[in-house]
């Protein structure tokens, strides 16, 4: 099986001040599609950091990414966002819906951004698929957390992505409500076959993928 | 397998960001609601005013014959010479004559006197339009007996009815109409000098027309409908020209009466502009404001595949669509305000305005609404465009701040553009234009800085020992996310545009009611012949009333200044003497000594001439000054037919407050004794009964005497300045109105700023009372800030209008100044607390999922 995520010799650092700050040293690690991976780490050890360069949302300062064979480091910021639309879904700690949107038009809205037509039954089966097929017009607002974080699941496959990365999925969720969004989280997955990258506090979730990523003050440990 | 270093395009859809700016705004209505109304008055007023002028020029257009009421007027202060009379016969053979003057007319039936502007008419005048009158045949009958017509507001005022009798001079009249409108006069005009006709033939018989007095004479011509005008007719102009006459025709009294108005209406149109700007600030700050809202929904749109531009389009659709709404409603708003302009000013204006609407004036406004809403929006929006997708899962990046970029510094130049060109459309001066957008955006940005700058200031001085609800409250003027510039920007602006009408208004009335002080003089008499003259200064001894001047007037006209006439100074280009100059008549005195209102600030003065040597007169410093004169000029005048030559020996400095007499030139004794001369005498009277009696008392034994009542002057002034404090109040209102929406959006937009904080003090137990106290003292200072900011812009502006505009000297009062902040300072609290009525009433979990 082919590789679908790329890293190689990646290097994030940021001045503060006259200091530089390195987050991520040269970290390397390929991930085979349709498999799934954990990143864990103590806070400050560049998780989230290392999640947003893998999925194209910042630059590199050093190193290279390559996402489903394409180059990102040479992508321009739009080109980032076409790539991002095509082949990636995101998932994130606090949901990130849009509240101007009902859970319809939030899951709608991948796929109304490739010009996609006559695309509101599938979003409703997608959203019947996480469970709110009686909720597809309410607000973000009108919404429980476990509810807020279903659409986001269903958002995050509308497109059919080949990869997945979540961001603490079930940080801001309590025990309960994080079982029935793991299940249905790699339920889900399974079905369509989708890589995932997953960025985690929680060993549980870590040890139900099949690869982790330990990370200590921005180097790989394990 | 090879890599890749570009994608396959993505199809994006046209419609897409049209889709999300409908769904976006069905939650932001509220917010956009603001924005609509920003820019709904200013677009209102702009609207209004613009229509108004149009309709204004056309009517004036249309209604060019009825002004004048004849073809030709032609004025001067002798009768027109018959070589004149018959030139103009030729082309005119339809004429009518009138004589005009001012005298007092007594009204025997109430005992009332007053001045009045007397018309002697003959001939069938006006040609067009006509002299309104009840009943209506009295215009045309009144010349036919021993008959007046008399001013409707002087017969309402002196309780006097139709039938009853005016006295004017030696002769009596019977009032048989009530004069409502003559042609070109303005309610205001008839307000100031009530007119009285009479018949032409009758004048004689007034005994009123002496030598030295001062009566102007009229012919009116009606042209013959062949004739040929375009050669005789410049002959003929330049020909009476040459003799002192001055010639009116329809096109001329057009244009003088377009130009009249053009000052009005360029100032009703920069209130416009200025409410019209007081609106763009607010759609920039609420767009500031919105645009920091809208970063988490564009990171996450980001993340999604969304493209830079389409996140600023979603954003741009919705201000253009509800720039568009707000600029409808505007337009509609001024569509009506155009119907009410004329009401307003009709007192004002000469010709009847019949309210048209125009398409243009509704389209630009509409236009300009979309523009300026879309360019002032811009300034915020266009930084969404360097929103980050890592926003989304990182909320410290970019902390939420907008920072300036070349892009955003490019759409201020726009904008600078775009207001200039507005305001030259308006004033139509590229200079002129340029100084006011300057200075306009120069005190925005003053504002700006002292808002700034107090909040630094606060920040360093403010002591750790003040209660906690003041420090909370203070600290909240510097800390991150305040408003403290915005704010004192838009509220100082409001403050400044009000507060300078305010002093603007108080000062013009305080500058009439200084003549009404007790200890004055405030009657005076004026046209007394010399024979006259020993005899009244009795009778108001008799009076027991105290003659506190007296004075010899001789008139006079300007024939050359240094040798040169008026058709070489209208011929050379170099020189820089205006063709007033040497139309006007001078009214001169002479005397031996100079008075307490003046002062000699250049040259000597001699007050005694002595026969055989040069006569050296005084001119006055501003009059020297307008004309560029100096000491040695030398100046001809025609005494009534005598030529003499003068040179300047002075120069005066006048207090022209004062209440006495003053002159523009002044002559030695010695000169002018034996000229046709009148006399001027001033007394002042306690009482309104004893002023009275005396003036029936003068014009009963001397007719042509007038009477100069100051308090009637003041009062009438009062009442002018009243209806024009209104207009302006009136317009000034679509910029309050548009500062307190701007105040109302800023601080709703800015809520969310402060919502969190203090549902978080709420959760951590703070008191609805600590929490009123903390709301109230950070709404009390920058209301006082904006206020106390606006009041000193308000200041320089009336100190710098007071010097170099009114020539005054301003000195603020302080006590309007409190009452001003007071004003300002409760609103604004009051506006900030009904705002944040929800976070101290409800739950704060209910309130934040309100405000998601």
């Amino acid at each position: 099986m082919s590789a679908i995520l790329e890293v190689s010799g990646l290097t994030k650092s940021f001045k503060s001040g006259v200091r530089e700050i390195t987050v991520l040293d040269n970290i390397s690690f390929d991930l085979e599609e349709g498999k799934s991976m954990s990143i864990i780490g103590p806070s400050g050890s560049g998780k989230t950091t290392l999640l947003g360069l893998c999925a194209g949302l910042d630059r590199a300062s050093q190193g290279s990414v390559s996402l489903d064979n394409i180059v990102l480091n040479k992508l321009t910021e739009d080109e980032l966002a076409q790539l991002r639309n095509q082949e990636v879904g995101f998932i994130f700690q606090n949901f990130q819906l849009i509240p101007t949107l009902t859970a319809l038009e939030n899951v709608m809205v991948p796929l109304e951004l490739r010009g996609e037509k006559n695309i509101a039954a599938f979003a409703k089966e997608l959203l019947s698929r996480v469970g709110l097929g009686d909720r597809y017009d309410h607000y973000p607002s009108q919404l429980s957390g476990g509810e807020q974080q279903r659409v986001a699941i269903a958002r995050a496959f509308a497109n059919r992505p080949k990869i997945l990365f979540a961001d603490e999925p079930t940080g801001n969720l309590d025990e309960e409500t994080s079982h029935s969004i793991e299940a249905l989280l790699f339920e889900i997955n399974k079905e369509q076959g989708t890589t995932l990258v997953i960025v985690t506090h929680d060993d549980a979730l870590a040890h139900k993928t099949d690869r982790i990523l330990k990370l200590k003050g921005g180097k790989i440990v394990s | 397998m090879d890599k890749r270093t570009s994608i396959q395009p993505t199809k994006y859809s046209l419609t897409w960001p049209l889709k999300m700016a409908w769904r976006d705004s069905r939650k932001s209505k509220g917010k956009l609601m603001l924005f609509i109304l920003s820019i709904s008055l200013g677009i209102a007023a702009m609207v209004g005013i613009t229509s108004f002028r149009e309709n204004l020029l056309l009517e004036i257009d249309d209604q060019a014959k009825t002004l004048l009421g004849a073809d030709v007027e032609v004025k001067g202060n002798q009768p027109l010479p018959d070589s004149l009379l018959f030139a103009f016969y030729e082309l005119a053979p339809e004429m009518s004559r009138e004589v005009y003057f001012a005298s007092m007319v007594y009204f025997p039936s109430t005992d009332g006197t007053r001045l009045a502007q007397v018309r002697a008419l003959s001939g069938k005048y006006p040609y067009y339009g006509e002299i309104e009158t009840v009943p209506e045949e009295a215009s045309r009958e009144f010349q036919n007996g021993m008959s007046a017509l008399v001013d409707e507001k002087l017969m309402i005022q002196y309780n006097v009815e139709l039938g009853d009798s005016v006295k004017v001079g030696q002769q009596t009249f019977k009032i048989i109409g009530r004069l409502q409108k003559i042609p070109g006069q303005t309610d205001i005009g008839a307000t100031a000098a009530p007119v009285v006709y009479i018949p032409y033939n009758k004048l004689d018989q007034t005994d009123l027309l002496q030598k030295g007095s001062r009566v102007n004479y009229l012919n009116y011509f009606q042209f013959s409908a062949d004739v040929d005008t375009t050669g005789k007719w410049s002959n003929l102009v330049e020909f009476a020209d040459k003799k002192g006459y001055s010639i009116d025709d329809i096109e001329e009294r057009k244009e003088d009466t377009g130009r009249a108005f053009r000052d009005l209406t360029n100032f009703l149109e920069l209130v416009a502009f200025t409410a019209l700007l007081l609106g763009c600030i607010g759609v920039a700050s609420s767009m500031y404001v919105y645009t920091k809202e809208k970063i988490g929904i564009v990171a996450t749109l980001r993340c999604l595949g969304m493209k830079s531009g389409q996140a600023i389009s979603i954003f741009l659709i919705q201000v253009g669509i509800f720039g568009f709404i707000g600029s409808a409603i505007g337009a509609l708003v001024g569509v009506g305000l155009h119907v009410y302009l004329p009401i307003l000013v009709r007192e004002f204006i000469p010709v009847e305005l019949e309210p048209s609407f125009s398409w243009l004036a509704v389209l630009s406004g509409i236009a300009i609404g979309v523009v300026v809403s879309v360019l002032f929006a811009l300034i915020s929006l266009v930084s969404l465009r360097k929103v980050s997708p890592l926003q989304a899962i990182r909320s410290d990046i970019g902390n939420g701040k907008v920072r300036i970029d070349k892009v955003q510094v490019l759409v201020g130049g726009i904008i600078f553009l775009f207001l200039l060109t507005l305001v030259y459309l308006q004033i139509g001066d590229w200079a002129d234009a340029a100084v006011f957008t300057v200075g306009l955006l120069l005190t925005i940005l003053i504002l700006g800085l002292i808002g700034r700058g107090l909040a630094l200031l606060i920040k360093r001085v403010m002591p750790d020992s003040i209660p906690y609800v003041w420090r909370q409250g203070l600290s909240n003027l510097y800390r991150p996310h305040n408003q403290t510039s915005l704010l004192v920007t838009t509220l100082g602006l409001g403050t400044a545009f009000i507060g300078t009408l305010l002093f603007m208004q108080d000062l013009l009335v305080d500058r009439v009611s200084i003549t009404g002080e007790n200890d004055r003089p405030n009657t005076v008499l004026f046209d007394i012949q010399t024979p006259q003259k020993e005899e009244l200064k009795q009778l108001t001894l008799d009076y027991d009333l105290p003659v506190l001047q007296e004075v010899p007037i001789v008139t006079m006209r300007l024939e050359e200044i240094n040798g040169i006439t008026k058709r070489e100074a209208l011929a050379d280009t170099t020189v820089n003497i205006r063709d007033w100059v040497y139309d006007r008549e001078y009214r001169v005195t002479y005397r031996d000594s100079l008075i307490d209102s003046e002062k000699i600030t250049e040259g000597l003065w001699n007050g005694n001439y002595e026969s055989g040597d040069s006569i050296f007169i005084s001119i006055s410093s501003g009059f020297a000054e307008s004309l560029e004169l100096e000491i040695g000029d030398e100046m001809l005048f025609n005494v009534q037919g005598a030529l003499v030559k003068t040179y300047i020996g002075s120069f005066r400095e006048i207090d022209w407050r004062r209440v006495q007499t003053n002159f523009l030139v002044l002559f030695p004794e010695g000169v002018l004794e034996r000229a046709p001369q009148f006399h001027v005498l001033i007394t002042r009277i306690k009482n309104n009964e004893l002023s009275a009696r005396y003036q029936q008392a003068v014009v009963r034994s001397y007719p042509n005497v007038s009477i100069i009542d100051l308090e009637l002057i003041l009062k009438t002034l009062e009442d002018i300045l009243g209806k024009i404090a209104f207009v302006i109040r009136f317009m000034a209102f679509f910029s309050i109105g548009t500062g307190v929406i701007m105040l109302i959006s800023s601080i709703v937009l800015s809520r969310f700023q402060r919502m969190r904080e203090n549902v978080l003090l709420r959760t951590l137990g703070a008191s609805s009372t600590k929490l009123w106290k903390i709301i109230i003292a950070e709404y009390f200072f920058l209301g006082g800030l904006g206020a106390l900011s606006g009041l000193l812009i308000a200041t320089i502006l009336t100190t710098l209008l007071g010097k170099f505009v009114f020539e005054f000297v301003f000195i603020p009062n302080i006590i309007q100044m409190i009452w001003v902040t007071l004003a300002v300072t409760s609103m604004t609290v009051l506006i900030g607390l009904m705002n944040s009525r929800d976070v101290i009433r409800q739950s704060p979990l209910e309130v934040l999922r309100k405000e998601i």
